[in-house]
C-alpha cells in the first residue's frame, strides 16, 4: 500500500470557457469545461482543478454554474478557485460542488483567511496556490495571476500558509508556466521539503519525462498540467503507464 | 431504496447524494432527529473537524435517535469523519465524546509522513467484507484525512497504511464505515455504495 502520485488536469476558465495563455497572457479558447471534465474523469485523472482566472466580480454566478456542471461529471475530487476573497466566497464554491478550494492573492493580503477556511471545511479542503518566480537565490511569490511581485520568499510563504491552515500547496512556476520546458524541479523540491503537506507541482509540463522528474527529483505529490491534456498531446493513461513502468506508484483504473 | 443522508452542515452531502442518485436511490437530506428516528437507511458523510461534527449532532439532538436506529439494525454507513465518529473519542477534540459504538480512540497519523493523507491508496483486507464484495483488491480509493481509527478492532474489515496502519473499512452487524470517500473514488467507490444499498434493501 503506497499513496499514489496524482495526475491533475487543470481547467483555466474565464468563468464559462476553458482558456489557455503563455505566462498568464495571450488567452485563447481551449474548449468546454464540462466536456473536458467528463473526458478526464473517464481517462483516469486523479482529480480536477477548475480556476476562474478572470475572477471578475460580476461573472461569479457563471463560474459557480460551471463548477456545478463540472461536478456533475465527476467521480473524482474537484478543486476550484480563482477570486476567492472571503469565507462566503469559498462557501459558494463548496456548495456548488467543489471538494477543495484554492486561494492565492486573498491569502497573501490576509493570511487569516486560511485559518477561517480550515476551521470551516478542514485543512484537507484548503489549497494554498503559490505563483513563484526565480530571483537570484530564491523564488519570489507573485499574485494577481503572476503579474504583481510581493515581499514573500516562496519557501517562507509556504511554511506560513501551512501554519495558518492550508492542507496542500498548489505551486506554479511563473517562469515555466506555458513554456512546456519541464517543471521547475529545484523550486518544487525546495517547497516540498519546506512543508509537511502535499505539494502539487504546476507549470511547464509537456513530456512524460517531465512528470517522472518532478516526482523523483522535485519530490512532488501530484503534478498538474493543462494544455497538453486539452490538446490531446498527452493521454493521461499513457502518461500513467510510463510512470508506472518507471517505478512510480500511480492509480491505473481497471 | 430510500436513503436518509445526515446533513450536519459541513459535510459533503451533495456529492454523496449525486452518486447515490446515479445508483437509483431516493435521497432525503436532514438534520432533524424525527427524520433520523424514522429512517430506513442512514448515511453520515463527514468532512472537516471532529469537534464540528459531534457538536452539530448534539445541537440537533441526533445522537440518541442515530444510536437507537443502529441498535434496531437500521443499515448505517459512516463516511470519513462519519466513520471516526463511531469511536469513543478523538485527539482532534479530546473533550467531546464520540458515538461510542466502537471501542477506541481516533488519533492523528504520524507526522513523519505528509499530512493530510491526501489522494488514492489501496486497502488490505483482513476478513471477508460485504461492502468490498466483488471489488478488486488492486482498486484505489480516495482519502483526505489526518486522523484515523485504530487498526486492531474486531470490526475492522480492511486497513490502509500511511505512516501507520489504520481502519479503512469497518463492519459491525448493520453498521458500516469507510475512511475514504467512495463518492470520489471512481468506479470501485460506486461499486461499494451499490453493495451498501443492496445490503440495506
Amino acid at each position: 500500500m503506497t499513496l499514489a502520485h496524482r495526475i491533475v488536469p487543470c481547467l483555466d476558465t474565464d468563468g464559462a470557457r476553458v482558456v489557455k495563455g503563455v505566462h498568464f497572457e495571450g488567452l485563447r479558447d481551449a474548449g468546454d469545461p464540462v466536456e473536458l471534465a467528463a473526458r478526464y474523469n473517464a481517462e483516469g485523472a486523479d482529480e480536477l482543478v477548475v480556476l476562474d482566472i478572470a475572477a471578475a466580480r460580476d461573472n461569479r454566478p457563471t463560474f459557480l454554474d460551471t463548477i456545478r456542471c463540472v461536478a456533475e461529471q465527476l467521480a473524482i475530487p474537484l478543486t476550484a478557485g480563482g477570486g476567492i476573497r472571503s469565507l462566503e466566497d469559498a462557501r459558494a464554491v463548496v456548495r456548488a460542488g467543489a471538494d477543495k478550494v484554492t486561494v492565492n492573492t486573498a491569502a497573501v493580503k490576509r493570511a487569516a483567511l486560511l485559518g477561517e477556511l480550515s476551521r470551516e471545511f478542514g485543512a484537507q479542503a484548503v489549497v494554498l496556490a503559490i505563483d513563484a518566480k526565480r530571483e537570484n537565490h530564491f523564488w519570489r511569490v507573485h499574485v494577481r495571476g503572476g503579474r504583481a511581485a510581493t515581499d514573500w520568499d516562496a519557501e517562507d510563504w509556504a511554511r506560513r500558509g501551512v501554519e495558518m491552515g492550508a492542507g496542500e500547496i498548489l505551486l506554479t512556476s511563473v517562469d515555466r508556466d506555458g513554456t512546456q520546458s519541464g517543471f521547475d524541479l529545484a523550486l518544487t523540491a525546495a517547497i516540498s521539503r519546506a512543508v509537511s503537506v502535499p505539494v502539487i507541482a504546476s507549470g511547464g509540463a509537456k513530456l512524460p519525462q517531465h512528470f517522472l522528474d518532478v516526482f523523483m527529483e522535485g519530490a512532488a505529490d501530484a503534478a498538474l498540467a493543462a494544455s497538453i491534456f486539452h490538446d490531446q498531446v498527452q493521454s493521461i493513461r499513457a502518461l500513467k503507464e510510463f510512470l508506472q513502468s518507471s517505478g512510480i506508484t500511480v492509480r491505473l483504473p481497471c | 431504496m430510500n436513503v436518509t443522508l445526515i446533513d450536519y452542515g459541513a459535510g459533503n452531502v451533495t456529492s454523496v447524494a449525486r452518486t447515490l442518485r446515479r445508483l437509483g436511490a431516493t435521497i432525503a437530506c436532514t438534520n432533524r432527529s424525527l427524520d433520523i428516528a424514522a429512517a430506513r437507511c442512514l448515511i453520515l458523510p463527514g468532512v472537516g473537524h471532529w469537534g464540528a461534527l459531534i457538536s452539530s449532532l448534539d445541537l440537533h439532538g441526533i445522537r440518541e435517535p442515530l444510536l437507537e436506529a443502529v441498535s434496531r439494525g437500521i443499515p448505517f454507513l459512516g463516511i470519513c469523519l462519519g466513520l471516526q465518529a463511531l469511536y469513543e473519542s478523538s485527539d482532534e477534540a479530546p473533550g467531546l465524546a464520540g458515538l461510542g459504538l466502537l471501542k477506541g480512540r481516533v488519533e492523528q497519523l504520524p507526522q513523519r509522513v505528509k499530512l493530510p493523507h491526501m489522494g488514492w491508496n489501496q486497502l488490505k483486507a483482513l476478513r471477508p467484507s460485504r461492502l468490498l464484495d466483488g471489488i478488486s483488491l488492486a482498486a484505489y480509493f480516495y482519502f483526505a484525512h489526518s486522523y484515523a481509527a485504530p487498526a486492531d478492532g474486531a470490526e475492522t474489515a480492511a486497513t490502509c497504511e500511511h505512516g501507520r496502519e489504520f481502519t479503512a473499512v469497518l463492519e459491525k452487524e448493520s453498521a458500516f464505515g469507510v475512511q475514504f470517500h467512495p463518492e470520489k473514488s471512481g468506479v470501485p467507490g460506486a461499486e461499494l455504495l451499490e453493495n451498501f444499498l443492496r445490503l440495506a434493501a
